[in-house]
């Protein structure tokens, strides 16, 4: 379980993120939504510590986060980032052991989960020895998606990671990731701009305008009562989409 | 040119030793200090900008002036250890900068994604940071190989020997297959490394594991073999190589030759040159014990170490004075007289001489408003030349100070009609020249007399012994033919010390 509590940053006297709360429960999948400049990568980046907040307190099961070293921390959380973040002098297989390495693993043991991963994600082991700069975009992020999980961490963060990937295979990654996620009763907090990806994925959305947290619920709810005019022009977008869409169906129908 | 190849082992190994050792340092320096620089950047400024005005001090002159930084700090200042720091303070501007550049243009983004799956700090460093710094970085050290590779020439006056040992006796000897040799050898040295370091970047950057084994192991080699033989050279040896030094003109090359073999061949110990020192440079060297011996004027020492400004008259009170001043102030022994002088003297065309009726100094003076006088470039400012124009009341029409390499020609073509020669120049003989009676004894005696350091004279009195062998065996005419036999006739100091010395034995 997840608790944050008043977790707040500043960037000299700018507030960037002001005083946002919220819990997390096991399994449970929470996605932080706003357009950008909202302070939601911000404050996923200080769950585990890659900004250290001005104010404010994050604690995962029961441990404060501040009471372990950063690194250590990190390493127990798997991160997948918007840029992928793949070393390019280093091979698939070396990439998705970075954090196996890291915690000491023995190299048989290395080897053995990162085709384990690697086959989670739908990649076939046969790329172990390509580098990154070979792959497509949607492998490179599987990849992302693999390292992270690798170390089988029970905590996932996702900062925007199907962003810059087109359409279908952004639905692809995320149909695989929902699955990963539900075998492995993985807890994520999974950041993005997009409502349509959010109402799609979260057991609960966390709505953040300059800052703050405006709404908290889950897709229904939102799309039920939207708290103030930002929510409700955030869930336009997908509104629109989805009405234009049912009309070419029944079109297509009649 | 197969007697200076034979040379090229000995002189290829010193030069490596210099250049891979520096290099080796300048990358322990600069790397880490890089990586320091690039963490806190407020020290970007102040380091690159003191390693730039180092960049800017001409390279001569940094390896000449480590010689009295060092002996300031009673440490080794001739030899291996002041070209070494001179180098390795060369080598540090293009590997620091390039290794601030390197780090300084990794991807933000992957530095971030670093921490992100649980690197410390260090780790980022050394598993992201230089693999991908790692091009630029080398193409620093490249630079830096190319660039110490050649200024090591440079270390020859500060009594290192390197190649350049080649290129600065070649030049004073003209003997321009030695200049060749080295001038070759250094730019093929440059390029065999460079190549190396470029194949290890090849390697890395295509991953070919292969051609990197094949560089590194290449490279490897090269330090391995030169640690070896600057091990053994480092090494508490019993029977350690006698060192003499030779001043930066042809007679000293043929003089230290001399004595070196006399040395071996009385003895059997091995000798070692230390050639084209400078000339406080060869005193200072011996007096701390950086060489063991070497050949000097009793003029030199009179004047420049003494500061007498009277002319003693009688050699054999100079000797005694010398050889006592020379012990109890600066720990030099006084092996002995090689039997003849070289002093400053006054030259000019014998024609001239004979048509005007000059033969003695004296009868220079009336002339001398109408004639013009050439020196070399320290001539002028000696004071023998004071001692000499308040003896004789000289006034030259004009002076000029040029190469003592082109005195010789200038005067036997009418450029100028006196010259301060060496009185010992075989081109004296050879252009019809003819020198003038110091009468009034203005100038003091420069017997040649061979200095050795005290520790010498305690531990080895058989190589003392093996030197008093020379005493009185050199005359002028000796002397003069010698020179004129490398400068006029092109032949090898070498050959011409092993000449002299056969002909020596055989008569003992």
């Amino acid at each position: 379980m997840i608790q944050v509590q008043n977790l707040t940053k500043l960037f000299g006297d700018t507030p960037v993120v002001s005083a946002v709360s919220f819990t997390v429960s096991a399994g449970e999948l929470l996605v932080l939504v706003g357009s950008s400049g909202s302070g939601k990568t911000t404050t996923l980046k200080m769950i585990n510590r890659l900004i250290e907040p001005t104010a404010g307190n994050v604690s995962i099961d029961g441990v404060d986060a501040k009471d372990v070293p950063g690194h250590v921390l990190r390493r127990r959380i798997g991160y997948v980032f918007q840029k992928v973040g793949l070393f390019p002098h280093m091979t698939v297989e070396q990439n998705v052991a970075v954090p196996l390495a890291l915690l000491d693993w023995e190299a048989g043991r290395i080897r053995s989960r990162v085709h384990e991963v690697l086959e989670l994600v739908e990649l076939d082991p046969s790329l172990c020895t390509r580098y990154p700069a070979e792959l497509s975009g949607g492998q490179q992020q599987r990849i992302g998606v693999a390292r992270a999980l690798a170390a089988e961490p029970k905590l996932m963060l996702l900062d925007e990671p199907f962003g810059a990937l087109d359409p279908v295979t952004r639905d692809r990654l995320q149909q695989s990731f929902l699955e990963i996620r539900r075998r492995l009763g993985l807890t994520a907090i999974f950041v993005t701009h997009d409502m349509s990806e959010a109402l799609l994925l979260a057991d609960r959305i966390a709505v953040m305008n300059h800052g703050r947290l405006v709404q908290m619920g889950t897709p229904k709810e939102l799309l039920a009562s939207p708290a103030d005019d930002y929510v409700d022009r955030l869930l336009d977008t997908p509104r629109r989409q989805a009405r234009a869409f049912d009309e070419l169906v029944a079109g297509a129908a009649g | 040119m197969s007697e200076q190849l034979a040379l090229l082992p000995g002189y290829l190994n010193a030069h490596l030793q210099l250049t891979l050792f520096a290099l080796l340092l300048g990358v322990l320096i600069s790397v880490p200090l890089g990586a320091m620089v690039a963490r806190v950047r407020w020290l970007e400024q102040p380091v690159l900008g003191v390693a730039s005005v180092i960049q800017t001090v001409p390279s001569l002159a940094l390896l000449a002036i480590m010689v009295p930084l060092l002996a300031a700090v009673h440490l080794q200042s001739i030899g291996f250890l002041p070209a070494f720091i001179g180098l390795v303070l060369y080598s540090v501007l293009p590997i620091l900068s390039n290794t601030v550049t390197g780090l300084g243009t990794v991807d933000p983004a992957l530095i971030e994604a670093a921490r992100g799956v649980g690197m410390t700090p260090r780790q980022q460093l050394f598993r992201v940071e230089f693999p991908l710094a790692m091009p630029v970085i080398i193409a620093g050290i490249r630079t830096a190989t190319v660039w110490t590779v050649g200024i090591a020439t440079l270390s020859t006056p500060v009594g290192a020997t390197s190649l350049g040992n080649y290129i600065f006796s070649g030049l004073q000897t003209r003997n321009l297959d030695a200049v060749l040799v080295g001038c070759v050898a250094a730019a093929g040295l440059a390029l065999t490394l460079d190549t190396l370091i470029r194949l290890i970047a090849v390697g890395l950057a295509r991953r070919r594991r292969g051609i990197l084994g094949a560089a590194l192991g290449a490279l490897a080699l090269l330090y391995v073999y030169t640690g070896i033989t600057a091990a053994r050279e480092l090494m508490p040896q019993k029977h350690a190589c006698v060192i003499v030094g030779a001043k930066t003109f042809t007679e000293q090359y043929i003089l230290s030759e001399i004595i070196a073999k006399q040395i071996t061949h009385e003895t059997g110990r091995c000798t070692r040159v230390a050639q084209s020192l400078g000339s406080t440079v060869a005193f200072d060297a011996l007096r701390s014990g950086d060489i063991d011996v070497y050949v000097d004027y009793f003029g030199t020492i009179w004047t420049t170490l003494m500061h007498r400004h009277t002319n003693p008259g009688n050699r054999d009170d100079i000797l005694r004075e010398v050889s006592r001043f020379l012990r109890e102030h600066d720990g030099v022994f006084v092996v002995g007289k090689l039997g003849f002088e070289n002093a400053y003297a006054l030259a000019m065309r014998r024609k001239q001489a004979e048509k005007l009726g000059i033969r003695r100094i004296s009868d220079l003076a009336p002339y001398a408003p109408t004639l013009s006088i050439g020196g070399d470039y320290e001539f002028f400012s000696r004071p023998e030349w004071q001692a000499l124009r308040a003896s004789y009341g000289l006034k030259f029409a004009a002076k000029r100070s040029m190469d003592p390499s082109l005195m010789y020609q200038a005067v036997a073509k009418g450029n100028v009609d006196v010259i301060s020669a060496f009185s010992t120049d075989g081109r004296i003989a050879a252009l019809k020249l003819t020198v003038l009676d110091d009468d009034r004894g203005a100038i003091p005696p420069y017997d040649a007399i061979i200095l050795a350091s005290t520790a010498l004279e305690r531990r080895h009195p058989e190589v003392i012994a093996a030197l008093q062998k020379l005493s009185d065996k050199i005359n002028g005419d000796a002397m003069r033919r010698m020179n004129l036999a490398v400068d006029g006739a092109g032949e090898s100091p070498s050959a011409v010390a092993k000449g002299f010395l056969e002909k020596l034995w055989r008569k003992q």
